[in-house]
């Protein structure tokens, strides 16, 4: 919502003072100023000129070429790429050597071979306005005799300023400037009133002319009419014109303008008829018909539902949609005479819902929506739309049509001092409260330690002590609310789930490994690209097609991620990310099975080096009795790869990326590559450490190779080193394979460094012989391993 | 056989001193000495004639001996010192190094920038007696907005610009367009007095640009305890801020709406340059929320606030480009 300082004054003249505090007053009073602008300033070098010849450039199609007279009395030629204006309509002009707002200087320039002498100017390009689809047309608002004038002076326009406020969903008072000017007087404490808007009826009684009933009070508080006559349809004067530009609203004609201006200026829209176009002047409220239709003003037709609110003629047909967008069958047009006045009180919800079904919001309803005032205001808005006609030259008849439906329940709240002053933490007297409450029009009436609050009509969002709470809060001053922080005594912390997986991240990046956080989004077919099934859930209203379906697993992401980087000249990356996958709702279910994933890929690893980061996640989490088994995960190499289970439950897979897999996403080379249910991990078993004595006894150290079938995991082998090696066996590894010729075709050799040690003795040769030859048995007997 | 007597003795110590400060190497200095001192050195064969002697001159030339003896221990051990360090020397010599040419890499991995400010924020928060809750992404209309007191009609709902998810009937599961689902999970689930924050992805139709991402994080604070005021909530924000920021940041609290809390906040940090900057909303929260989730408003009353962690990462490096934040090109995730 915008507000011009002047017409603030209008309602409260006190309001004084350096606009910037005025601002800074508006932002505390929830008004939050967007933008400050200084306006009637005009710019140097902008005339008045009017247009004297159009004609095509000969050479270009988007511009045309114009004959201005800026105030000499001779054609000027300029080239212009606007359309809207005729000959003789009056424009602002900038002349040669004009420095624009923007910063841009006007100079004498050649387009196309034909020279331009200056430049025809848009509302918003001279800061008048929001309007920059075309040259603003000055006609009706200034007069030939101020040709050449400054453009500020050809307007009468003095100095103003103009704020941009944010206006919150429950702000439907501070839809108008009047207001506006209301919050911003009892901010100052400085007197506010409605200047007296009147007018005088003419002859001729509105019952004979038009008629309005309400068939669903659910949907329409209240509906006034009033039928104006004489109307001329032309351009309004210069003052209003420029005020309704200022607010960021095009003038449009004389009706429609004072139409714009009564809902800026009181928040009360309003709808005209061609009273001509409703037979009978007969109007009708109801809900709609499923399936009706109607074409709108934007000459669109509107297929209604039964949720949606119309306005009907006499016979029934729907001509407007209630408190959205009028109908283009009684649409006021040059030769219209009968007006017939529309303003309502429509039922928020139900605006709401339809603005979003129709998906078609307009200034009216977004003033509806929040509920607009549904008490004397429209009356007040009545006489005022009345005055502005009247002095255009219309009449109206004796009477105002007054039809009313189920209006909000204006029964007074109870509210408790005590319970206000525990909300805020302040120490408000109930007098202080009340008189917060009666600057900004509640009603208050003390009795028997609480306060009866009657909510004006013009603040539908108040329903509530706690909202009556807020209002005393705003008047009050945010700022002026004593700080404390709250006396409990919670401890605060991690989970332990929360730690670890800080410890995850944390021993990944020890280990070198970057972290990534590409958004959870994938296009259509990446899945499959990936080597995984596609059952990704989809988005509804996707941003982009490319971000419409959601991962179900971290291996697309990475791919892209390795593939943006390489493209980079950035090849050998190693990353891990750990994030939500959303995987199919299980039966039953709603909402997605969404768990929390870590992956690692390493760009120019291997499964070797993948499986070396399991490990580590291993010994860092004491994970307990972790498995490789042989597999072919979706997407990963199949020979290269296997599932990974932790306890006995599967938690991911280890390996490498399907060389096809990552020759789709444009990565070159081997990846190595992890992922685990990060959540099913960390919530099981893990971590737990126990004491093992340091030995202070010698150990002996051997290493026995094997010679072994290639489809034995060398992890099963390990398996049955360390069961046959008893507690004797205190540390076993893997140091080197061999693959060779000499060895066999199906063979590798597998050769392990093993340590015998105890605690309360050093073994003897003997021992250590016996322990070393049942390992060789067991290897011999369960794998068909022979020591080499 | 050589005779016993101090000449013989001078002697022979000017000739084994003279063969230990002429020796080269340790080598010859150990057989310098062993040639003066060994078992078969003339000093050696001195010292059996002692016997011979009666006892005034045995200990005579017995201490003449000892001293002899001693004074080319040394020599030798003098001499030992001068060839270690000599040797020492040398070695040192051949092991020089240029410490420069050596380009050997230890390679660091890097947080993301996300991580490090979310890190600090649930660090700040954990100090002052909250615990870190979580969520999930997707939601329900329940948990995003009608538990939130924001009613299918509600005009605000329009203004979340809520991403939906093609699960259940249209518009009734969707990407949560923020945190405060978790609110209404947490105060289910568990009885006041409850003090939690609640870090997040959190999603919106906004085209990815210089300073939007349709997926970015956000954090959430509530308080629901016995007393909580507005106070509290504006003494909480300056206490954070002051932690986070530093403590010449000042806060303030302007009015404004959300469904949620009443009364409702927007919340301003100053500038160096003491504007201000809007960091986020908050408020006291809505009797409505509290009742939808079984917690009686007129026993139990709290706060809520919430606000942009991307933002943060943005304004401490001053990125300006936020796609950045999801892009991980390593040169960008490398630099922190």
């Amino acid at each position: 919502m915008k507000v011009l300082l002047s017409w603030l004054r209008e309602f409260a003249p006190d309001i004084d003072g350096d606009p910037v505090e005025l601002g800074e007053k508006l932002s505390g009073l929830g008004l939050a100023v967007e933008e400050m602008t200084v306006t009637g300033k005009g710019v140097d070098g902008v005339v008045l000129a009017k247009v004297l010849d159009l004609r095509p450039h000969p050479d270009a199609d988007k511009i045309q070429l114009v004959d201005v007279d800026a105030g000499d009395g001779e054609a000027l030629q300029v080239a212009c790429g606007a359309f809207n204006m005729s000959i003789g309509d009056l424009i602002p002009f900038a002349t040669v050597g004009t420095v624009m707002p923007n910063g841009m200087e006007i100079g004498r320039r050649k387009l196309r071979g034909e020279w331009s002498n200056g430049m025809c100017c848009s509302a918003s390009e001279l800061g008048l306005g929001d309007d920059h689809d075309g040259i603003y047309l000055l006609t009706g608002q200034a007069d030939d005799a101020k040709l050449g004038s400054p453009i500020n002076e050809a307007l009468g326009l003095t100095e103003d300023i103009l704020w941009d406020l944010e206006v919150n969903a429950n702000r439907p008072d501070a839809m108008s400037v009047a207001g506006v000017a209301r919050d911003l007087a009892a901010g100052l404490g400085i007197p506010f009133a409605f200047p007296e808007f009147s007018f005088s009826e003419a002859a001729g009684d509105i019952a004979d002319s038009a008629k309005v009933e309400i068939l669903d009070p659910t949907l329409c508080g209240r509906f006034l009419a009033r039928v104006l006559r004489n109307v001329e349809v032309g351009t309004s004067p210069q003052w209003l014109s420029s005020r309704i530009t200022a607010l960021g609203m095009r003038p449009i004609n004389s009706v429609v303008d004072i139409s714009n201006y009564v809902m800026l200026e009181l928040g009360q829209p309003n709808h005209t008829y061609d009273l001509g176009l409703v037979p009978g002047g007969h109007l009708r409220v109801r809900r709609a018909n499923e399936g009706e239709t109607l074409t709108t003003l934007d000459d669109v037709e509107r297929t209604l539902s039964s949720i949606d609110g119309v306005i009907a003629n006499g016979v029934d047909e729907a001509i407007g949609i209630a408190g959205v967008m009028g109908g283009a069958s009684t649409e006021i047009s040059g030769t219209t005479t009968d007006v017939l006045l529309e303003m309502a009180w429509w039922d928020p919800p139900s605006i709401s819902r339809t603005v979003k079904r129709l998906n078609l919001p307009s200034e009216a309803s977004v003033r509806y929506r929040r509920g607009a005032d549904y008490g004397e205001n429209m009356d007040r808005a009545m006489r005022r739309f009345g005055q502005l006609m009247t002095e255009a030259g219309a009449t109206i008849d004796a009477g105002q049509i007054d039809e009313r439906g189920d209006t909000p329940d204006r029964t007074p709240i109870k509210v408790r001092p005590a319970k206000v002053n525990g909300l805020l933490g302040t120490s408000l007297s109930t007098a202080e409260m009340t008189d917060h409450l009666e600057s900004i029009g509640f009603g208050t009436a003390e009795v028997g330690g609480t306060i009866d609050v009657t909510i004006p009509t013009w603040r539908w969002d108040t329903q509530t002590e706690t909202d009556v709470a807020e209002e005393v809060a705003r008047m009050f001053g945010y700022e002026n609310i004593v700080r404390t922080v709250p006396k409990g005594e919670e401890a605060g912390g991690l989970t332990a789930y929360q730690v670890d997986r800080r410890l995850v991240r944390e021993t990944l990046v020890g280990a070198g490994l970057d972290e990534t956080q590409p958004m959870p989004f994938l296009a259509p077919g990446d899945l499959a690209k990936a080597g995984l099934a596609e059952h990704g859930v989809t988005l509804s209203n996707p941003i982009v097609a490319e971000e419409s379906v959601l991962r179900t697993s971290l291996l697309p992401g990475q791919l892209k991620t390795i593939a943006y980087n390489q493209s980079h000249r950035s090849g050998d990356v190693s990353l891990f990310e750990i994030g939500h996958i959303y995987l199919p709702p299980n039966d039953g279910e709603l909402l997605p099975d969404e768990r929390e994933a870590l992956a690692i890929a390493l760009a120019g690893g291997d499964a070797t080096s993948a499986v070396a980061m399991l490990d580590l996640l291993e010994s860092v989490f004491t994970l307990p009795n972790v498995q490789l088994r042989e597999a072919e995960p979706a997407g990963l190499h199949p020979t290269r790869s296997a599932d990974v289970f932790i306890a006995g439950q599967k938690r991911g897979e280890v390996g490498e990326v399907d060389p096809a897999v990552a020759e789709a996403f444009g990565v070159a080379g081997r990846v190595g590559w992890i992922q685990l249910d990060l959540g099913a991990v960390l919530e099981g078993p893990h971590g737990r450490r126990n004491y093992r004595r340091v030995s202070k006894f010698p150990s002996s150290d051997i290493d026995l190779a094997f010679v072994v079938p290639n489809d034995v995991p060398a992890a099963s082998v390990q398996v049955t080193i360390n069961k046959a090696g008893s507690d004797l066996l205190v540390d076993c590894r893997l140091f080197d394979t061999y693959r060779g010729e000499s060895l066999g075709a199906d063979v590798r050799s597998l050769t392990y460094s093993l340590r015998l040690q105890a605690t309360d003795r050093t073994l003897t040769d003997d021992e250590v012989g016996q322990v070393r030859q049942s390992i060789i048995d067991a290897v011999a007997k369960n794998h068909n391993g022979q020591l080499r | 056989m050589t005779e016993l007597t101090q000449e013989t003795l001078s002697e022979l110590q000017v000739l084994a001193e003279a063969a230990l400060t002429s020796s080269t190497n340790l080598d010859e200095l150990s057989a310098a000495e062993a040639e003066a001192l060994g078992k078969k050195s003339a000093l050696t064969g001195l010292k059996k004639q002692l016997g011979g002697l009666e006892p005034e001159q045995r200990k005579e030339f017995g201490q003449l001996i000892n001293a002899t003896k001693s004074a080319i221990e040394a020599t030798a051990a003098a001499r030992r010192t001068e060839l270690a360090q000599a040797a020492r020397l040398v070695q040192l010599e051949e092991e020089r190094l240029d410490l420069t040419e050596l380009r050997e890499e230890v390679k660091r991995g890097h947080y993301h920038l996300v991580t490090q400010a979310r890190d600090r924020l649930e660090d700040v928060f954990v100090a002052m007696g909250f615990k870190v809750a979580e969520g999930p992404e997707v939601e329900t209309a329940w948990y995003n907005f009608e538990a939130l007191n924001i009613p299918d009609w509600h005009p605000a709902r329009g203004s979340f610009d809520t991403i939906f998810v093609d699960l259940g009937e249209p518009e009734e599961v969707m990407l949560r367009s923020h945190t405060s689902p978790v609110q209404i999970r947490t105060m289910e689930n568990q009885k006041p007095p409850i003090y939690i924050v609640a870090p997040g992805r959190t999603f919106r139709t906004d085209v990815a640009d210089a300073t939007h991402l349709p997926a970015f994080n956000q954090i959430e604070g509530l308080v629901i305890d016995r007393g909580i005021t507005l106070g509290d909530l504006a003494g909480t924000i300056d206490a954070f801020v002051k932690a986070f920021f530093g403590h010449d940041v000042l806060t303030r609290l302007r009015p404004s709406y959300f469904p949620f809390t009443e009364p409702s906040a927007e919340f301003d940090i100053s500038r160096a340059d003491g504007s201000w900057l809007e960091l986020g909303g908050c408020g006291m929260v809505h009797p409505n929320v509290l009742a939808n989730c079984g917690i009686d408003p007129d026993e139990w009353q709290g706060f809520a606030f919430g606000f942009g962690i991307d933002r943060l990462a943005v304004m401490r490096y001053q990125l300006d480009d936020i796609r950045e934040l999801v892009n991980n090109d390593v040169r960008f995730l490398r630099q922190f």
